[in-house]
């Protein structure tokens, strides 16, 4: 019996009038990659934000449901929005490194946090070879991070949310600005992520999402429309709207 | 009409557009002769190193700029001193943390604040913040170099906030949410991550607020005290090159010493006020190219 680490129940989540999820109610196994897919606008994005709670900085986004972290109620006033985003990291579509030095933006991280001085040298080290970064970096650590390449980039953004040590990586459409090759570094690089933590990763990409996931949510306006193992939604999908979307009928 | 004729008015109307730039620039350019073929007239009768190293202004005999220029520069600075966390801090929370209502109301009222007459606040120094400073401090003058701060702070105000609210403004949304995804709280967000990005604009405000300061005249010269000595602090009466020169350009006798020295103080102020705003515009465009 696989064990749950993330879970929605009854989701419903709109923009000012508009609703945006509609009833989703989901779970994501512990230390395993589960992809959401659905065309663009079907409210991915939204849903991922709202288990970090992103939405929080958005005045009219209202929340109706039930958001956990194992037991934690992610919405419950008691529990602290910045420990919440410590135990569950994002990592987003464009690479988004603060614009300060590599070594900053980890210590960065690990400083809010109030991490011992003495051991954040080790701890930048250990998320940067974690996230298959060191070996490019190692000897400019102080170079502004904005001038690594896009692929470095993102491996750095992974590593700045790595070094907290989450529990969960929520990771965004994390290859859409990459070439290929970057791309494949990072697939490769969150099939070993998935070991110590659980990944709930968005894409566009049905190869990418065959390559790399568990498990796969297909979405369409709003809804979760099928859930299941990634083999059962690509080889043998039960709806009639997942077949076409996979067959790239629409979307 | 026929395409003939709009031809016509549109080369006329170039012509137009054309000589109003022209007389902009003869404009500049004759101020900027005037002001320094009178400067080069009055280094021929006084040597630039009195003017630049004396410690006396006095009319009759000496022609120092340094206790003005020291004036200018207490006043100036004391100002941004007030002006800059202020407004730093009110462009900050208003476009971080304000709710929109709020900031739809106090942002014309701070945009209001440049509309007053420089004679107004002058006014407010001589009969309100002065007397104040006097009292506070247990003094006997409340006209000093601190209460020209004080105002000048006020009227830099709406410079710094608006220039300081585009800076950050500009500051991609992406890093704010990079930092708060890794548990950055609004604080830390503000001070570690937004500001540091929008600096460069933070300076373009600094700089143009600051030229505000150093040109403004009428309020200086009605709430400073004017004393053209060199001040020892701020509770000290000082007299600006601004107010010097709109004090004694009216009864100085034409074509003397005295009147070409006004005209050497003004061209002196024009250089430092120019590279001042030139700074400011300098970062101000790489905001602009931030922002692209
Ligand atoms: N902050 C917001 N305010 C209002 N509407 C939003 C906001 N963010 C997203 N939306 C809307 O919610 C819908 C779902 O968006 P999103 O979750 O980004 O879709 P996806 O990631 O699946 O492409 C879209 O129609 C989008 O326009
Ligand atoms: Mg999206």
């Amino acid at each position: 019996m696989e064990e749950i680490k993330l879970r929605a129940e009854n989701l419903n989540l709109y923009f000012g009038k508009k609703q945006i999820l509609k009833n989703v109610s989901i779970a994501f196994p512990k230390n395993q990659v589960t992809a959401l897919i659905g065309p663009s606008g079907c409210g991915k994005s939204t849903l991922l934000r709202s288990f970090n709670r992103m939405h929080d900085l958005s005045p009219d986004a209202k929340i109706e449901g039930k958001l956990f972290l194992e037991n934690l109620d992610l919405y419950d006033k008691k529990n602290s929005v910045t420990d919440i985003r410590k135990r569950i990291g994002m990592v987003f579509q464009k690479p988004n490194p603060l614009p300060k030095s590599i070594f900053e933006n980890l210590s960065y991280a690990l400083n809010i946090h109030n991490y011992p001085k003495h051991s954040i040298p080790n701890l930048i080290e250990a998320a940067l070879k974690e996230s298959f970064l060191w070996d490019e970096v190692k000897d400019e650590l102080k170079k502004p991070a904005v001038k690594l390449s896009g692929g470095q980039q993102q491996r750095l953004c992974i590593a700045r949310t790595v070094v907290l040590r989450p529990e969960v990586i929520l990771m965004d459409e994390p290859c859409s600005a990459l070439d290929p090759l970057s791309t494949k570094k990072i697939e490769e690089l969150i099939e070993k992520l998935k070991e110590n933590f659980t990944i709930v990763i968005v894409t566009h990409n049905m190869q990418q999402a065959q390559r790399i996931s568990n498990k796969v949510a297909f979405m369409y306006l709003g809804e979760i429309i099928e859930f299941d193992t990634c083999d059962t939604i690509f080889k043998n999908p039960k709806n009639e709207l997942t077949q076409r979307y996979i067959g790239g009928h629409f979307g | 009409m026929n395409s003939r004729t709009r031809e016509k008015i549109d080369s006329l109307l170039k012509l137009i557009f054309k000589g109003a730039g022209f007389l902009t620039i003869t404009l500049l350019a004759g101020i900027f002769f005037l002001l320094f073929s009178n400067s080069i007239l009055f280094f021929l009768d006084v040597s630039p190193l009195d003017f630049f190293t004396g410690s006396q202004w006095d009319p009759d005999t000496h022609f120092s700029i340094i206790p003005l220029l020291v004036s200018t520069f207490w006043v100036a600075i004391g100002s941004m001193l007030l002006a800059v966390p202020l407004g730093v801090l009110t462009a900050a929370y208003l476009s971080e943390m304000a709710p929109r209502s709020l900031q739809t109301v106090l942002k014309p009222i701070i945009e209001m604040l440049a509309a007053i007459p420089s004679v107004a606040i002058g006014f407010l120094g001589i009969v309100l913040v002065g007397p104040g400073l006097a009292q506070l401090f247990g003094i006997q003058n409340g006209l000093n170099a601190l209460n020209g701060s004080v105002l000048l702070a006020v009227m830099a105000l709406p410079t710094i906030v608006s220039i300081s609210e585009d800076a950050i403004n500009a500051v991609p949304k992406s890093h704010r949410e990079a930092s708060f995804a890794l548990g950055a709280n609004k604080w830390e967000t503000l001070f570690k991550v937004t500001i540091p990005a929008a600096f460069p604009g933070l300076i373009a405000a600094v700089m143009l607020g600051l030229g505000r300061a150093l040109g403004e005249t009428m309020t200086v010269l009605m709430a400073t005290g004017n004393s053209a000595a060199i001040p020892r602090g701020f509770l000290d009466s000082v007299r600006t090159i601004t107010a010097t020169i709109a004090i004694e350009m009216g009864e100085v006798p034409y074509q003397t010493t005295h009147y070409f020295a006004l005209f050497a103080i003004a061209g002196l102020l024009f250089l430092i006020t120019m590279v001042i705003n030139l700074t400011g515009e300098f970062f101000a465009n790489r905001l602009r190219k931030f922002d692209a």
